[in-house]
């Protein structure tokens, strides 16, 4: 449980930050909370040559509205997202979901761009970005790009980000207040524990019937799974049983996960498809 | 003016206060001192080489690398320890365990090789430097595969022994054979039964996991000679006597100390290879070594607790009365024995398995078997295997109780020995000291309103939209704590005894020192307690100390609720023996004769006179300022306590849980806990016992388990994965008591720590399993967690 030694900057800004990544290329890793990469390396399974450590650097961290956004920095922690009334207010779903992962020492460093960046499919903060159809915005060597969170997920620990970029900041649409309703359900062992199946939905609904609908899985498959057939069986009609069980069963068809201690592939189908009806009845519930 | 008797009374803080633990002032400023705190001059560290693969011959081991590291002192192996013929050690089973892989790895994270270096950073760099050469050879996990006749030959060192520690060896993995009760017996009360019953159930492989791994420090002074370990130990008096034996010092230089232990449960009892390597290599090396596991190397490689694969069988009546019970079990012990058992019961106490019940004749057999896994079979917050034998009879009950169709409540309250049966001896010869059984039964089932409950279970299953599935579960347990009497009792010939040595000082404040050591448990605080009541001195002044074989009489330790039972009776033999010295100064110093004094609360008085006394505070002070002439000054005992029996600790457990029929998720909704401990010490410390062995129990039934894969690779050795209920996961615990004191116990206590762990963990069983038995589940093996549990679900066609 001791990784092997390896170096550390500490930058203040984010050029010097980028710069620091060209300079030690390929051997760099951004540490942000650390909770995901410090294990990894005293397990020995992740070994780079030198750490960049974001946390003192300001611009990363915070969460405001501006022109119509909702902007996370990257560096904000999960306790952070859980206190902010901003997000209570219009972003209901980062603070409910944020209090479902891992444990209360984890959130106290665990950062939302970190959970992100991983590429963990196990990871909650996936599926809840592509739920709220967040953009990710990355800033390189060749400036900034963005990302939308449904594109950015491609495999376990694999994501879209190059590794001379680092992930600034996250923003998503702030809800209308009259007819949007979002839930994330969450089936785990224990506290601390990642999702036997979690999942994420954002539903409107309008004089009765559904706008809009986005459902998101965690860790049942390599990614995140953004379950569009599941959100369209749901969409231009009321929601009923039939069509809250037309999108478990088109939400369940797509899982693909891995077995494993919290259970094999058809718990985890249908864990996962318990808690998309799950998430659907509560969401709606919370459409007013 | 003389103080209210009561007042007096409650100065002393004596038995039967709610006294707070004295320990907690310094644990929870972090001011504790655990064998990771210790640091000593010149101290290197030392980190284990572990073996990735569970079964293999090693073919090479190069330590180049690693000694070409700057810091690295040493690197050992097997070949190293042969010449000091350390490099197998006997186990105290009576079998011998490799210290260092010798040409053979037989499980996965088996020890192989040592590195000591300045510092544990070094050390884990050197640990991967160290390059092994392994040819696999094929595994074998499951001990029922174990025992087949062209299974692979697991322990080469005993190829053609076949005789074990135990006697006879019908196979090449196979350890023991071993049996009690009266078969014959038992099979003509089968042939004559009316109805019989058989379950098959595996009682899974789980781990005691406390918060502290185990470690050492070691240190050899090569000038003096003398051996000084730090050690995380549950019973370091026995520690020092093999410690001797193997390296050859004089148990007068071994000294062991076992500081502030950060919880057991059985996982301390054992001597490990770490430990024994750390201290060659603090010998070789003429340094202080300190070796500190990490988490993965407690769970994989340090002793684990149960893998018993048991069938039950029940004989009995239409109307629901026992006449016989067979037990077979098949013992899987991993790669070498080194359970932690009295010398001459490889398999504990497992034959209490006849329970609370009254059964004419039962037979049980045990065999342990071989395999590629980790060793140990400790006793986990239990004493010896009882865990085991308790679960299997209460299953075996509600299986009857269920294929008769009588309540589980109905069918204990008919076949338990009866109060006036005691005491009583069993179909496997344990002499039961005292029980109410009945008494605690009715008391339960009245404050949890169990017709009440039976009726909501009803109309549950009666409404098909009810999201959940009610059970109900119910056990009924007696256990056999303080081993234990020396006629039967001893681990590597020692009897198991315990000890108690108490000097009174001057001034009226008392140090007591003791065999015993707490991981937990509070004896600071309770011992005095026993001595505050025996002695009239204030429990505040009465210091407690374990641990430090230097200055502490010779025991046994703490593990198998032991220490109130026997070191208990030490301390208040030992406190008597100086009330009985206390009353002669007091008749010379009042001038009357011992007979006119009687004793009350803090002094002896003379019968009749309040205004006529001496204190123990004033006898103290004379006893070394003007003894009686011919007495020898001072005011101490010591007291080695042999017990003449076990005590037998019993309780009723009930608990409720609704069980979602969509997730398998089990919800614990009440949980109620009668114990009877006998005579009652502190009962906030009781109540705190409870409440922690409740936790470790609901974490072994719903969710602990190591399990392994084909080729043994051990799972779910971390913390993500091994479950260790938090404060948002642990139920709400209601506690009760009765009172039944042993007696032939000097308190009539019987200890307390382990029943809750004993009786709960079936209860959750029964309780899961009831939310089923309309549907015909008779058995569900452990860990209840929700994806075993929803697979039972899908079985039995549960929709939600
Ligand atoms: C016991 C435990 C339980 C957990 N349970 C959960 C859970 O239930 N749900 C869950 O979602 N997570 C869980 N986690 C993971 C936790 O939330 C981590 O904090 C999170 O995954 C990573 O965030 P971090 O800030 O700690 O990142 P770090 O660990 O510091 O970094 C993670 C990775 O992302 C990279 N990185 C970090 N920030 C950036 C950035 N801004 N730009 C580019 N790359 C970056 C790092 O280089 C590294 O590769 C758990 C962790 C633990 C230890």
């Amino acid at each position: 449980m001791i990784p092997p030694s390896f170096g550390y900057s500490a930058p203040r800004t984010l050029p010097e930050a980028l710069q620091l990544m060209v300079q030690h290329g390929d051997a760099a890793k951004i540490l942000a909370g650390g909770h995901s990469l410090l294990p990894m390396m005293k397990l020995r399974f992740a070994e780079p040559g030198h750490l960049i450590d974001i946390n003192r650097i300001p611009e990363l961290k915070g969460i405001r509205e501006e022109n119509g956004l909702i902007k996370i920095g990257a560096m904000t922690t999960e306790n952070e997202l859980i206190d902010s009334v901003l997000l209570q207010q219009k972003v209901p779903l980062l603070p409910e979901a944020a209090r479902l992962i891992a444990d209360p020492q984890v959130r106290n460093r665990g950062t939302i761009g970190g959970d992100i960046a991983h590429g963990d499919p196990g990871n909650d903060h996936p599926a809840i970005s592509i739920a709220l159809d967040a953009t990710f915005i990355l800033t390189g060597p060749r400036g900034q790009r963005n990302v939308a969170a449904a594109n950015f997920f491609l495999g376990t620990y694999m994501t879209d980000m190059q590794s001379d970029e680092i992930l600034t900041s996250i923003h998503v649409k702030p809800f209308s207040t009259n007819k949007t309703g979002s839930a994330y359900c969450k089936l785990k062992r224990k506290t601390g524990d990642f999702a036997t199946a979690g999942a994420a939905v954002v539903l409107e609904i309008s004089a009765g019937v559904v706008s809009l609908a986005r459902i998101a899985l965690t860790n049942v498959a390599p990614t995140a799974l953004n379950a569009k057939a599941a959100a369209a069986a749901l969409v231009g009609k009321p929601l009923t049983d039939a069509s809250i069980k037309a999108a478990v069963d088109a939400a369940m068809a797509i899982c693909d996960p891995a077995e494993d201690l919290r259970g094999d592939i058809e718990y985890k189908t249908a864990m996962a498809g318990e808690m998309t009806k799950r998430a659907i009845r509560l969401a709606a519930s919370r459409c007013k | 003016m003389n103080a209210p008797l009561k007042d007096r009374q409650a100065a002393l803080q004596g038995m039967g206060e709610s006294r707070l633990r004295k320990e907690d002032a310094r644990f929870i400023q972090g001011k504790g001192n655990y064998v990771d705190d210790i640091k000593m001059p010149g101290m290197l560290f030392m980190d284990i080489v572990r073996a990735p693969v569970a079964h293999a011959r090693i073919k090479k081991i190069n330590k180049e690398a690693a000694l070409a590291i700057p810091g690295v002192h040493a690197v050992l192996t097997a070949d190293d320890l042969k010449p000091l013929k350390l490099h197998w050690m006997p186990t105290l089973a009576g079998d011998v365990q490799a210290v260092l892989a010798d040409e053979k790895v037989h499980f996965q994270m088996q020890e192989v090789a040592i590195v000591i270096a300045d510092d544990r950073y070094i050390a884990a760099d050197a640990v991967e430097a160290v390059v092994v050469e392994y040819d696999e050879l094929p595994a074998v996990i499951d001990p029922f595969k174990a025992l087949e006749q062209d299974a692979p030959i697991l322990r080469e060192d005993l190829a053609g022994k076949t005789e074990g520690a135990h006697g006879k060896r019908y196979h090449h993995n196979h350890i023991f054979t071993w049996d009690s009760g009266d078969k014959e017996k038992a099979d003509a009360a089968f042939s004559a039964a009316q109805v019989t019953v058989e379950q098959k159930m595996f009682y899974q492989r789980v781990h005691p996991c406390p918060l502290e791994t185990c470690g050492c420090v070691a240190s050899f002074d090569p000038i003096r000679g003398e051996l000084t370990t730090y050690i995380t130990s549950q019973a370091p008096h026995v520690v020092r006597t093999v410690v001797s034996m193997l390296s050859g010092i004089p148990e007068s230089k071994v000294r062991i100390i076992s500081p502030d232990i950060g919880g057991g449960f059985g996982n301390k009892v054992g001597i490990y290879p770490g430990y024994v390597c750390a201290i060659v290599a603090s010998i070789v090396l003429g340094r202080p070594v300190k070796w500190i596991e990490d988490r993965i190397e407690n769970l994989s490689s340090t002793a684990f607790a149960r893998d018993y694969h048991m069938t039950g069988e029940l004989a009995a009546t239409n109307e629901g009365k026992i006449t016989g019970l067979r037990v077979n079990v098949i013992a899987d012990h991993g790669a070498f024995d080194s359970c932690a058992d009295p010398t001459k019961f490889p398999a504990g106490m497992f034959h209490i398995v006849s329970g609370s019940y009254d059964i004419p004749a039962a037979y049980c057999r045990v065999d342990g078997v071989y395999t590629n896994k980790a060793p140990g079979g400790v006793a986990y917050r239990c004493s010896f295997r009882v865990t085991e034998a308790v679960y299997l009879i209460e299953r075996m009950v509600d299986v009857l109780a269920q294929k008769l169709n009588i309540d589980k409540a109905e069918i204990r309250r008919k076949n338990f020995i009866r109060k006036e049966q005691f005491p009583y001896t069993s179909a496997f010869g344990f002499e039961y000291d005292s029980g109410d059984y009945h008494t605690a039964l009715d008391k339960v089932l009245n404050a949890v309103d169990y017709k009440g409950l039976r009726k909501e279970q009803a109309a549950t299953r009666a409404n098909p939209n009810s999201p959940t599935l009610m059970g109900i579960g119910l056990v009924s347990f007696t256990e056999v704590v303080g081993a234990g009497p020396s006629k039967i009792c001893d681990i590597l010939g020692v009897g198991m005894f315990d000890s108690c040595e108490i000097r009174v000082h001057p001034t009226g404040s008392a140090i007591a020192r003791m065999g015993t050591i707490t991981q937990g448990q509070g004896h600071q605080t309770t011992y005095a307690q026993i001595i505050a009541t025996e002695l009239g001195l204030p429990s505040e002044v009465i210091q407690v100390e374990e641990g430090d074989t230097s200055t502490a009489p010779y025991g046994l330790g703490t593990y198998g609720s032991r220490s109130t039972p026997v070191a208990g009776a030490a301390i208040a033999l030992a406190s008597r023996k100086i009330h009985a010295k206390a009353k002669k100064i007091a008749a010379h110093l009042l001038e009357v004769s011992e007979n006119d004094l009687e004793w009350e609360i803090d002094r002896f008085k003379l019968k009749g006179d309040d205004s006529k006394f001496k204190t123990m505070k004033d006898i103290a002070w004379a006893a070394y300022h003007q003894p009686p002439a011919g007495m020898e000054p001072g005011l101490e005992a010591v007291h080695y306590y042999d017990p003449p029996n076990f005590t037998y600790p019993f309780g009723i457990y009930l608990c409720v849980v609704d069980i979602d029929k969509a997730t398998g998720e089990t919800k614990v909704r009440r949980f109620y806990a009668l114990d009877d401990c006998g005579t009652r010490i502190n009962p906030m410390i009781i109540d705190g016992q409870i409440h922690g062995g409740l936790t470790e129990g609901y974490a072994v039934a719903m969710g602990q388990q190591l399990t392994f894969d084909a080729q043994g690779n051990i799972q779910g050795n971390t913390l993500m994965d091994y479950f260790l209920p938090t404060a948002v996961e642990t139920p709400k615990w209601e506690t009760d008591f009765t009172v039944t004191p042993s007696p032939h116990h000097p308190l009539g206590a019987k200890g307390v720590a382990e029943s809750p762990h004993v009786g709960s963990i079936p209860t959750f069983t029964s309780a899961v399993v009831d939310a089923f038995a309309h549907l015909g589940v008779t058995h569900m093996n452990m860990p209840h967690n929700a994806y075993r549990v929803w697979q039972q679900l899908q079985a039995s066609g549960v929709t939600s």
